[in-house]
């Protein structure tokens, strides 16, 4: 009888919670170390598509982004709802991304030119019309190397 | 000298600290998309350059069109997107024996064109199930000669089994039809 009064009293002991900022600080890590700021600030709707057949890219400072897909709700008063390019932050035309590749290769080291590689990042709904736009133009500039961002996916 | 001890400094809010750094970082965070599908553009075509390609039999050339309601036609039949690969496949790994199909891998071309109206999310689809196919038969071959898979495989064995199956997809120059 004594015994069982006993247990009662003492009740499930508080959980120790020194080993919380431990956690907490092994997840901030995680997070400090896969961040990417992102440089430019999507102007936009950019949602990729799928692909199996992916592959990764090697160094991401050697890449120029080409977003394609129609403009984000808050811009889309001013510049309707069909898609259209983003070059760095702003609205641009197909004829101005020569322009656009020949400063990246400006930017970018000698040897370390061949190895450039045009991103394009375009919407599921945009139009072939746009983006062979956008392939012809990059043509014209030689930025040979594409590659036509995707999510990965397992088949 | 007397040697005070230190009383000890509290670190109950270091969780709170890191926690208000942690959802910093979660909330800026992005994941970036660094995956995609690599393609390599042709040069311009000189002005006064004709595309002669009638030395190319016609039994090389697998022939895929979409048209701007995203459907596939394929060596001018109407096909689902699901049996693009097979069919690609079929058609590349033929070594002459069916007239319909090309007569090696090597020389065998995929020819794409799309209408400026086609949506890019079937695109993609498209040059997925294209590069599929190639990886398939590549791998195969990995297998067969090295026990391994082709992505896995480096420098002259790689190369070998590239040699074996070179990715020929060409893309048409553009044209102006259907819908935009």
């Amino acid at each position: 009888m004594s015994r069982f009064k006993k247990k009662k009293g003492t009740g499930t002991p508080a959980m120790s919670t020194a080993s919380l900022p431990d956690i907490v600080f092994m997840l901030l890590f995680f997070f400090m170390v896969t961040t990417v700021m992102r440089e430019t600030t999507l102007i936009v709707d950019n949602k990729l598509p799928k692909a199996s057949e992916v592959k990764k890219i090697e160094d991401k400072s050697l890449c120029s982004y080409i977003y394609v897909g129609a403009p984000v709700s808050a811009m889309k008063l001013k510049f309707g709802v069909e898609p259209r390019i983003q070059l760095n932050d702003s609205f641009k035309l197909a004829s101005d991304i020569q322009e656009f590749v020949a400063a990246k290769r400006e930017a970018t080291a000698e040897e370390k030119k061949p190895q450039l590689i045009t991103c394009i990042k375009a919407d599921v709904d945009a139009k072939m019309g746009l983006i062979t736009d956008i392939k012809q133009e990059l043509r014209k500039a030689q930025a040979f190397k594409i590659n036509y961002a995707t999510y990965a996916s397992t088949d | 000298m007397s040697r005070r001890t230190l009383p000890e400094i509290n670190a109950g809010s270091m969780a709170d600290i890191a926690f208000l750094l942690l959802i910093f970082f979660l909330v800026t965070t992005t994941m970036d998309v660094d995956t995609g599908l690599v393609r390599k553009l042709p040069a311009m075509p000189e002005e006064e350059e004709i595309i002669d390609d009638s030395q190319i039999k016609a039994r090389n050339i697998y022939v895929v069109l979409v048209n701007a309601k995203d459907q596939l036609l394929v060596e001018e039949e109407l096909m689902d997107i699901s049996q693009l690969r097979e069919g690609a496949k079929l058609f590349l790994d033929n070594w002459g024996k069916n007239p319909d199909l090309s007569d090696s891998p090597l020389k065998a071309i995929v020819s794409l064109q799309n209408d400026r109206g086609t949506s890019y999310e079937m695109y993609i689809k498209v040059q997925n199930e294209l590069s599929a196919a190639y990886r398939e038969l590549r791998d195969r071959e990995a297998q067969r000669k090295f026990g391994t898979y082709y992505a896995e495989l480096e420098g002259e064995n790689k190369k070998e089994i590239r040699k074996m199956y070179p990715s020929k997809i060409s893309e048409a120059e553009p044209k102006k039809v259907g819908a935009n």
